[in-house]
């Protein structure tokens, strides 16, 4: 239990100080339906340490997680299993901080640590030089678009409609403070990625065009093309992963020809954390870039006395010395989840990833097969690494998926809550399948789902039946 | 051919409407070892005192702003390969780029050799 000494009077001083009436208004922003209407149900006002922990472990109970629930969500953060030895290196006091190190040479491990993670980002998307990580997935894509502005000295980004909407929210958000133009539009159903309606948006004056890779549908397609289309007029094609297990498997964007690759490292050694905090990727695909790139970079060098060491280097692009000329006004990196993700990889090492990324798609198609055999459920993908769409009969996805909950599975995101209010998506389901679902999570989706949909059905049948 | 120096500490040679341009010994000494020079595109439109280029030593990386207005020229490529040019040879071979004359006018306001020797004395 924390000691908190606030004292009613400091409280009052810093909402004045912040223009606030009371503590009540700096939680506007929070939905009413999402708030605490008044004190907690059945807890009293004064209770011992104990009555207070068991009472909220009790109310914390009713939470359906992801560790004890046939769990199927994904759409940008995926629960794949940690080993236990990872939490110990992570621990350990070589890594003496966590935290992007500002007397950087003190603390080699650290230094060592994200030079390991550079290279093995920069390996995993066929790059030659990767960052020592950004915040998250959906910021590297904005400080990707920012990079694609200086090189090409253009403004405008070609945003693919397969792009994770949040990541597009994020990049659009951005762009409303540096001018920028940011053409974006929603996902088509079908089967295959409209690659060609992509292209035949690049102009002039585009300085990059952003896809997914897996998409947003869970869709793989070959995006050499893409980077052709791109290069011809000039801009860059920056690709984006929010599943880099996938990479295991598939084309790294940087053989595609992709100049910028940026992604959400979360899916190795983090886990889902309630959202966050979670790892930023950043690589460029040739060397030349490497001055325009956002955040630190760590260098190996030897010493005086001829030893090996490691440096953060190229420093002078960043903002503590080139103020508002930097490449970024994010300097630091998420050091603790780098960190993590390294001690993962390297225990996995190549052949683990191929293997992990394996034992996920044998695992995705052996679900795709069995739902796809319950009455009411199309897949839409022709092809998929872990993830996939399915379209479902009757009422919207995101109900069903209400549904489901009921009956204890988490079976997927709906579109529906990913672009609310867009009808052509509202009966798409993505389901996402880990090397951690067991065959009896899917055969329980498979059940569950069928009777979702069928009791749907009776209903409408029955709703439509004239009263006797 | 005269030449004209700025209070940012370049230098301008000028010669049939072609201004050549680069940071005097005095900058590259303050600067320490020049490890990257970023070179303004040819065809680039620069306007006195706005951005030019950029030239990073192993402390900073420092802006060098354009003493007149005028349209890049050309670029000195032996940058890209050896920076250090700059700090062997700041005033001669490690010259930046070469910019056309819009305005003969703006040159009037520039120091000559023995006034910036006094201001930089005076710093």
């Amino acid at each position: 239990m924390r000691y908190l000494p606030l004292t009613d009077t400091d409280r009052a001083d810093m909402l004045a100080k912040c223009g606030a009436d009371s503590i009540d208004d700096l939680f506007v922003d929070v939905p009413a339906v999402a708030q605490l209407d008044g004190p907690i149900r059945d807890l009293p006002m004064h209770a011992s340490e104990m009555i207070v922990e068991r009472h909220m472990k009790a109310l914390a109970g009713k939470n359906l997680t992801a560790e004890n629930t046939p769990f199927f969500l994904g759409a940008g953060a995926y629960r794949h299993h940690i080993p236990a030895s990872v939490d110990t290196v992570i621990q350990r006091g070589e890594f003496l901080t966590a935290y992007t190190p500002y007397q950087p040479e003190i603390a080699q491990g650290t230094l060592q640590m994200l030079f390991e993670f550079q290279t093995q980002v920069a390996r995993l998307y066929g790059c030659a030089v990767a960052n020592a990580s950004l915040y998250d997935g959906s910021t590297a894509c904005w400080e990707a678009v920012a990079m694609a502005t200086r090189v090409t000295k253009r403004n405008r980004a070609v945003l693919s409609g397969a792009l994770h909407p949040h990541y597009a929210e994020v990049v659009k958000t951005m762009a409303q403070f540096t001018g920028d133009e940011i053409a974006d539009s929603a996902p088509a159903i079908q089967t295959e990625p409209d690659l060609e309606g992509l292209t035949s948006r690049i102009d002039e004056n585009t300085a990059c065009v952003v896809v997914q890779y897996p998409d947003i549908l869970g869709r793989i397609s070959d995006l050499s093309e893409v980077a052709d289309a791109a290069h011809e007029k000039g801009a860059l094609l920056v690709v984006v992963n929010t599943e880099p297990v996938a990479l295991g498997a598939i084309k790294s964007p940087g053989e595609m020809g992709a100049d910028i690759v940026v992604g959400e490292g979360q899916a190795l050694g983090v886990g889902l954390q309630f959202g966050g905090p979670y790892l930023g990727l950043f690589a460029v695909r040739d060397a030349k870039h490497v001055r325009q790139m956002p955040g630190r970079l760590c260098g190996e060098t030897t010493d005086a006395e001829g030893k090996r060491g490691f440096v953060l280097t190229l420093s002078t692009r960043e903002q503590h010395i080139r103020r508002e000329k930097a490449t970024s006004n994010i300097c630091t990196n998420s050091g603790l989840c780098a960190l993590a993700f390294t001690t993962h990889m390297t225990l996995l090492g190549e052949k683990g990833l191929r293997q992990l990324a394996a034992e996920n798609h044998r695992l995705a198609c052996l679900a795709a097969d069995r739902l796809e055999k319950v009455p009411g459920v199309k897949l839409l993908n022709n092809a998929f690494f872990n993830e996939f769409t399915l379209m479902l009969d009757g009422k919207p996805a995101r109900e069903i998926v209400r549904d489901l909950t009921e009956r204890g599975v988490l079976g997927g995101v709906s579109l529906g809550r990913l672009y609310p209010g867009v009808e052509a998506l509202e009966h798409a389901l993505l389901v996402a399948v880990t090397e951690t679902t067991t065959v009896e999570d899917i055969e329980v989706l498979a059940t569950e789902l069928e009777a979702v949909i069928a009791s749907d059905a009776a209903h409408s049948t029955a709703q439509m039946e004239p009263a006797q | 051919m005269p030449r004209y120096f700025t209070d940012e500490h370049e230098w301008i040679d000028v010669e049939d409407d072609i201004a050549t341009v680069g940071i005097t010994d005095y900058a590259q000494e303050q600067l320490g070892d020049i490890v990257f020079v970023e070179l303004p595109a040819i065809g680039t439109m620069l306007d006195k005192g706005g951005d030019a280029a950029v030239v990073e030593s192993v402390k900073a990386a420092s802006d060098v702003y354009a003493p007149i207005t005028g349209e890049v020229a050309e670029g000195n490529g032996m940058l890209e390969d050896d920076p250090a040019l700059v700090n062997s040879s700041p005033e001669e071979d490690g010259w930046f780029f070469r910019m056309t004359v819009s305005d003969k006018a703006e040159l009037e306001g520039l120091m000559d050799e023995a006034a910036y020797k006094e201001f930089v004395a005076g710093l």
